[in-house]
C-alpha cells in the first residue's frame, strides 16, 4: 500500500538554526502516529509544516498522493489542534465547532446537524451555548478537538494535546482520543514530549532529537529494541555497560566490560567487529535479583550490594552497587503480599539476566 | 475600613471633579445673563436652551463638530490600526522602541506642534514647496485655514490616543487564534475579520472614544488651523463665555455638548454588555 503521508528530505531553517533537519517519514492511512522528543527538538515546527503554517526550507510533503508542500493552510485537507487549543474566545461552543463548515459555505441545517454529532462525540451537548471562558481546560480541549474534526480532515494534527491537563484527566482523555480515532478512522499525527503518552496512544512513534529522527517504530520496538543510546535513554530507564567486543560467534557476541567486571554475552547478528567499543544495555525489569547465585549456565550473573531500595506499591526499585562501583537499577514486581522486606540495605545479592534481554548499542 | 476608602476614592473623584462642576454649569445654564459679578441671575429660566434649540446656526455648528470629530476619529483608526498591528507583531525590544516613538511628540508642547503644522501647510511652507518642486502644481494650494487643515491637525494630535489602546488589545491577542481560523478554511483576510477584528473591538471602541470626545470640544486646533468662517462648537463655547460674557448660554452649549457625548457612550456600553452575554 502506498503511504498516505510521504515526507522527503524536509528541512526548516530559522536564520542559521536548523530546526528540522532533512527528515524522511512515511505514515499510513488510519495510523495514530506520534512524534516524541524533548522540548525544542523541532516537533512543533514539523507539525506546522504539515499544517501549512511554515514553508519548508527544502523537501516535499505529499498527502494522499497530492504534493501539498506549497499549499496554504486553508487549502489542505488537514486540521490542527493547537497546543494552546486556540478556541475562539468570542464565539460559543457551537459557533466554535461549526466555524470550519461555515467557511465552506455549507447549508445551515447541514451545519447544525454536524455540530450536533460533534457535540455528542465529545460529550458537550449541555455546554453548547457557553463561551470558552466558562469552560474548564478539559472542556476547552474537547471543543478544540471537535472543531478540528468536524471538517473530516484527511489528517488531524495534534500538538501536545494533553499537556495542559492534570494527570487523572490526561489518562482518561488519552483513551477517549484513541476511541475517537478508532471510530472515525482519521489519521492522527500527535506531537508529545511525554513518552508514556506516546507509548499508550500510538501505533507507531518517531523519536526526535535536534531536528532529526533517531528511530521510527512501534512502541514495543522502540522500547525493546532501541537502535541507539539516545532512544534507549529517552524512553524509560536503562542500564548500560561499556566494553570491547572480545569474540564474535554465529549469533552472539562476548563483550569485555570493566564496568561489569565480567565478560557479558549478548545475542544478535549486529554489524560489530572484534575490538570495537560498544555498549550492552539492559532494562531494570529484565534483571532478576536473588540472594544466592542463580543456577543458570546461560544467564549473565553479577555480584553486588544493595545500595538503595524503594517501595512503589506494585513494584520495588533497587540500586545495586557492583564491585566496580557501577550502580545498576533493578525493578521487580511485588507479587507476594508481605510486610517484611525481601532485601535490606547492604545485603549481598546477585543480579542476573538472560543474554537475549540485553540490547547492543553502537553509538 | 481601608477597603471602603479605596473603593470610595474613584467615586469621590467623580463627585468632586465631574458631578459638582457639572451641577454648577447646569445651574448657570438655567439662569438669565445679567451685567453683574457673577454675570448671571439667581433666577431660573429655560431661555438659553430655547434660544439654542431654535437658532439653526447652533444646530449646524453641533453637526459640523460631530462630522469633523467623527472624520478625524475615522482617519485615526485607518492610520492607527495598521500601526498598532505592526508594532504588536514586532519583537519585544523593537516594540518598546516604536511605542516610545509614538509617545515622543508629547515631550514637545502641544501648541508648538500645532504651530509647526502652520509652518508646514502655509502657502510657502514645506508641503507647497515640495508640490511645486515636483511640478504637481504651479500655484501654491490653499491648505491653511481650511477644513482639511483641521482634519490633519486633529488626526495628528490624537493619533497616539488611538494607537495605544489598540496596541494593548492586539498585543494580548493569541496568534494561534488567527492560524486556527486559517486552518479551518479562512483566508488571511477572512481570518482578520472573523478573529482579529472582533477581538480588537474593545481597543477600537476605547481608541475611538479617546479621540472623538476631546476632538468634539477641541478649540485650539480649529482656531489656529481652520478658517474664521469654520465655526465649531468649541469656538462657540469660548466666544459665548469670554467675548459675549453670556454665561448661561455658554453653559447651555456645554450641557448639550455633554449630552451629545454621553448618549453614544451609553449606547456603546449597552451594546458591549449584550455582546458579553453570548449573542455574538
Ligand atoms: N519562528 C521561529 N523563529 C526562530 N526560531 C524558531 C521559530 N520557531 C521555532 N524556533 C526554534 O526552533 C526550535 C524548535 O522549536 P519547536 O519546533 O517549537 O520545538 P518543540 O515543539 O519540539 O518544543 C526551537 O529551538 C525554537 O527556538
Ligand atoms: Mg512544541
Amino acid at each position: 500500500m502506498k503511504d498516505f503521508i510521504r515526507i522527503r528530505g524536509l528541512s526548516k531553517k530559522f536564520g542559521n538554526f536548523l530546526a528540522v533537519d532533512n527528515v524522511d517519514l512515511d505514515i499510513e492511512r488510519g495510523e495514530l502516529f506520534s512524534i516524541l522528543g524533548g522540548s525544542g527538538c523541532g516537533k512543533t515546527t514539523l507539525l506546522r509544516m504539515l499544517a501549512g503554517f511554515e514553508l519548508p526550507t527544502s523537501g516535499t510533503i505529499e498527502i494522499d498522493g497530492v504534493d501539498v508542500t506549497n499549499q496554504p493552510p486553508y487549502e489542505r485537507h488537514v486540521n490542527m489542534m493547537f497546543q494552546s487549543y486556540a478556541v475562539f474566545p468570542h464565539m460559543t461552543v457551537e459557533k466554535n465547532i461549526g466555524y470550519g463548515l461555515r467557511k465552506e459555505r455549507m447549508p445551515r441545517p447541514e451545519i447544525a446537524k454536524r455540530v450536533d454529532e460533534m457535540l455528542e462525540l465529545v460529550q458537550l451537548q449541555e455546554l453548547r451555548s457557553r463561551k470558552p471562558d466558562q469552560l474548564s481546560g478539559g472542556q476547552r480541549q474537547r471543543v478544540a478537538l471537535a472543531r478540528a474534526l468536524i471538517k473530516q480532515p484527511k489528517v488531524l494534527l495534534l500538538d501536545e494535546p494533553l499537556a495542559a491537563l492534570d494527570k487523572k484527566l490526561r489518562e482518561r482523555t488519552q483513551f477517549e482520543l484513541m476511541n475517537i480515532q478508532d471510530e472515525l478512522g482519521i489519521t492522527f499525527v500527535v506531537v508529545t514530549h511525554d513518552q508514556e503518552e506516546a507509548m499508550t496512544l500510538s501505533s507507531r512513534i518517531a523519536v526526535m532529537d535536534r531536528g532529526q529522527f533517531r528511530q521510527i517504530g512501534t512502541p514495543k520496538e522502540i522500547y525493546e529494541f532501541p537502535s541507539n543510546r539516545f532512544v534507549a535513554e529517552f524512553i524509560g530507564t536503562i542500564n548500560t555497560f561499556r566494553g570491547h567486543v572480545a569474540a564474535k560467534e554465529e549469533d552472539s557476541i562476548s563483550v569485555d566490560s570493566s564496568e561489569a567486571g565480567v565478560t557479558l554475552t549478548a545475542l544478535g547478528k549486529q554489524l560489530v567487529e572484534e575490538g570495537q567499543e560498544i555498549e550492552i544495555a539492559i532494562r531494570p525489569e529484565k534483571i532478576f535479583i536473588s540472594k544466592e547465585k542463580p543456577d543458570d549456565g546461560d544467564a549473565v550473573c553479577l555480584p553486588g550490594v544493595v545500595d538503595d531500595l524503594g517501595y512503589r506499591g506494585n513494584r520495588s526499585l533497587y540500586r545495586i552497587r557492583l564491585e566496580s562501583g557501577k550502580i545498576v537499577q533493578v525493578s521487580s514486581q511485588n507479587r507476594r503480599r508481605s510486610v517484611t522486606r525481601f532485601l535490606e540495605w547492604d545485603d549481598r545479592v546477585w543480579i542476573s539476566w538472560r543474554p537475549r534481554s540485553a540490547v547492543v548499542l553502537l553509538d | 475600613m481601608w477597603r471602603k476608602a479605596i473603593i470610595a476614592a474613584p467615586y469621590l473623584w467623580l463627585l468632586v471633579f465631574f458631578l459638582a462642576p457639572f451641577a454648577i454649569v447646569l445651574r448657570i445654564s438655567l439662569a438669565d445673563p445679567v451685567i453683574a459679578q457673577p454675570p448671571y441671575s439667581p433666577t431660573y429660566s429655560p431661555d438659553s436652551f430655547t434660544f439654542l434649540l431654535t437658532d439653526k446656526l447652533y444646530a449646524i455648528t453641533y453637526l459640523r463638530s460631530v462630522v469633523m470629530a467623527a472624520g478625524a476619529t475615522l482617519l485615526c483608526l485607518l492610520l492607527g490600526f495598521p500601526m498598532a498591528y505592526g508594532i504588536a507583531r514586532c519583537s519585544p525590544a523593537t516594540r518598546s522602541m516604536l511605542l516610545l516613538l509614538i509617545i515622543l511628540p508629547f515631550w514637545i508642547s502641544f501648541l508648538l506642534r500645532v504651530y509647526a503644522w502652520m509652518g508646514l501647510m502655509n502657502n510657502y511652507g514645506a508641503i507647497n514647496n515640495l508640490l511645486m518642486w515636483l511640478g504637481v502644481v504651479d500655484q501654491p494650494v490653499q491648505l491653511m485655514y481650511t477644513d482639511f487643515a483641521i482634519f490633519v491637525g486633529l488626526a495628528y494630535s490624537y493619533l497616539p490616543f488611538m494607537i495605544l489602546p489598540l496596541y494593548a488589545t492586539l498585543e494580548r491577542m493569541d496568534l494561534d487564534l488567527v492560524e486556527a481560523a486559517q486552518d479551518l478554511g479562512a483566508s488571511r483576510s477572512r481570518a482578520f475579520w472573523d478573529v482579529t477584528w472582533p477581538l480588537a473591538r474593545p481597543g477600537v471602541i476605547a481608541g475611538c472614544l479617546l479621540v472623538f470626545i476631546p476632538a468634539m470640544g477641541e478649540y485650539v486646533i480649529p482656531y489656529l488651523l481652520g478658517g474664521s468662517e469654520s465655526l465649531l462648537i468649541g469656538r462657540v463655547l469660548f466666544d459665548e463665555f469670554f467675548v459675549n460674557r453670556d454665561w448661561p448660554l455658554a453653559s447651555a452649549v456645554a450641557v448639550i455638548l455633554l449630552l451629545l457625548l454621553v448618549v453614544p457612550i451609553v449606547l456603546l456600553q449597552r451594546y458591549q454588555a449584550r455582546d458579553q452575554e453570548g449573542t455574538a
